[in-house]
């Protein structure tokens, strides 16, 4: 498999990352590169093998289920671009 | 005077607990240092001086008081991925600009509770994702080392660049890094000094800038083995906030130290030796056996068939989890952010000006192998290769064997700028070749010094483990840094 321009604009787009054509140009050689290179583990047979989800086998922790966290509205917001009154502030989404 | 810098973590312990330095006078020594230096290397992204000669004081406050942690008074240095209340922490991306938590990371809160002193944050790569600290926003450090008779300037590995470089330099007098691929033991090589990447759970990933989330670990880069004991016993803990960190005992891993490795078995494994690997490698290698053998080792030839899939399966796995790990740096809640005509040509801006050149190209292979279509050819396919590369390390050590010896490196440190290594992207991946096996099984891997090439430039071994006995890693390194002996550059600065 390999990608062309169209994949790379498309991948850009997915990923909300805005590109240049000439980004988009020196990308297709770059992750084809990268994309060849990954390719040789189609040669693994990998049949029954079943695909790791954690390396140490482990029971995730659990806890109640209660608030143990919260009323940090001013720190939450603290580092953030633009606020108002501990809200976010961004573009308008709906007309 | 000797220079209170020049002293390891244990000789100044020392000399606290004999009350012949006080942390006040040795923590001055280093911000004097890193005034004098830093500079020359580009070590440190941001200094606090204040903050540090604060917490000496109130370290030698508490030792008048009784109250001596394992780390008490000891100056640190502190990889830019590790979040640090009210102090810059921006994993060395132009994305988190002016970010300051309003907290502090598990492993350094450990170890400012073991008594330790903060000199400031260092510099690495772009959300660690490189192998020289080139991808770095704040610029390249420069390795203390330099080729003899040679004026080039050299990379310090990557991407715990800046804490491999402060060690060697002697800017701190231990550091913390991380390591995803490689980003510990690599710069440990590169720099002459040692780094250990523990188990993956040994250290709580908890207020960590996340990579990689199932590769992700921290761990020290420090002068000597038994420094690096010193500081990972205070840096692991089990904690409530990472549900992926292992509630097992952590045991003292400096009384592993001067342990006989007698008896023990240490695998050498036929897959690393890999096509046109430099003859001083070879030659280090061979030395590394002769080492332990000597000290009562058995030596024992083994296979690890998947080993050439894992550095393969690791650039779809890594990007996989950055590109789902990065989505959250839209703009919104923390850094940098470009307005646009609508939110998503913000979030398009926004990444498009704040991520760099490799962080971008991560992010893209990351979200093409998850696309529709391609998750099962690709990912899929990894997770399965990674089981395997898993399986080949459980069955050597179900036979018996209780360590591996590998190179590090398939080289000594390259220059900066390295022009073949800037044109293909996976020239400069493969340098973590040795390295990432380990992460791929989440096993502890550790760097230590061994050699110089011949033009005057460290080259590391690496040990690798089985899951959580450390305690043998730092055993056995022991004995190599015994008959090796320790490397410092020669100072030209």
């Amino acid at each position: 498999m390999s990608v062309d321009l169209a994949t790379v604009k498309r991948v850009a787009r997915l990923a909300r990352i805005a590109v240049t054509e000439d980004d988009a140009n020196r990308m297709v050689g770059e992750l084809n590169g990268i994309i060849n290179f990954v390719e040789q583990l189609g040669e693994v047979d990998v049949t029954g093998v079943e695909p790791m989800t954690s390396v140490t086998p482990m029971d995730m922790r659990k806890r109640v289920d209660a608030v143990t966290d919260g009323d940090k509205a001013d720190d939450i917001v603290a580092n953030a671009p633009v606020t108002d009154r501990n809200f976010f502030l961004v573009p308008k989404v709906v007309e | 005077m000797t220079e209170l810098t020049s002293l390891t973590i244990a000789e100044a312990r020392e000399k606290l607990a004999s009350k012949e330095i006080t942390s006040v006078e040795l923590t001055k020594a280093y911000v004097d240092a890193i005034d004098a230096f830093n500079g020359t290397f580009n070590a440190y992204v941001t200094t606090t001086p204040e903050k540090a000669m604060e917490m000496a004081k109130a370290s030698d406050e508490r030792r008048v008081a009784g109250k001596v942690g394992a780390l008490e008074g000891i100056p640190l240095g502190i990889k830019d991925l590790f979040a640090t209340e009210g102090v810059h922490t921006q994993a060395c991306s132009h994305i988190l600009d002016g970010f300051k938590p309003k907290y502090e990371s598990t492993v350094t809160q450990n170890l400012w509770d073991d008594g330790a002193v903060m000199l400031g944050k260092l510099n690495m790569d772009e959300f660690a994702m490189g192998s020289s600290n080139e991808t770095s926003f704040y610029g390249p450090v420069i390795n203390p080392w330099k080729a003899e008779g040679s004026n080039q300037q050299l990379v310090p590995g990557g991407s715990s660049g800046g804490s491999a470089a402060a060690v060697a330099a002697h800017l701190c007098a231990g550091a913390t890094a991380t390591d995803t691929g490689g980003s510990i033991r690599q710069p440990a090589a590169f720099t002459g000094t040692v780094g250990i990447k523990p188990t993956y759970g040994r250290c709580s990933r908890w207020g960590t800038v996340a990579f990689a989330s199932s590769l992700d670990q921290a761990g020290p880069i420090a002068r000597d083995v038994r420094d690096a004991a010193i500081m990972l016993k205070s840096m692991a803990s089990v904690d409530k906030k990472d549900t992926t960190s292992v509630d097992l005992p952590i045991p003292d891993y400096e009384a592993a130290l001067g342990q006989s490795v007698k008896g023990m078995k240490i695998g050498i494994p036929k897959e690393y030796r890999v096509d046109n690997m430099p003859e001083e490698i070879e030659a280090l290698w061979s030395q590394g056996i002769a080492f332990l053998k000597d000290a009562g080792a058995e030596i024992v030839d083994i296979s690890l068939p998947h080993t050439k899939y894992a550095l393969p399966a690791y650039y779809i796995v890594a990007p996989a989890e950055a590109s789902s790990n990065l989505a959250r740096y839209d703009g919104v809640r923390f850094g940098l952010r470009v307005d646009g005509k609508d939110i998503v040509d913000m979030y398009e801006k926004t990444r498009a000006a704040g991520f760099g050149t490799e962080v971008k190209r991560r992010i893209m292979i990351g979200t093409y192998v998850l696309s529709a279509g391609y998750y099962d050819a690709y990912y899929l396919q990894a997770q399965k290769v990674r089981t395997l590369i898993k399986r080949d390390f459980e069955t050597v050590f179900h036979a018996g064997v209780d360590a591996i010896l590998t190179p590090a490196t398939p080289s000594s440190a390259f220059g900066i700028a390295d022009e073949n290594l800037a044109a293909d992207p996976v020239a400069m991946y493969l340098n973590d070749i040795f390295t990432v096996t380990v992460n791929m099984a989440g096993l502890p891997g550790i760097a230590v010094p061994a050699g110089l090439d011949k033009k005057g430039l460290p080259l590391g071994l690496q040990l690798i483990g089985k899951p959580f006995e450390e305690e043998t890693l730092f055993r056995t390194a022991y004995v190599i840094e015994q008959a090796a002996g320790k490397f410092t550059p020669a100072k030209w600065w």
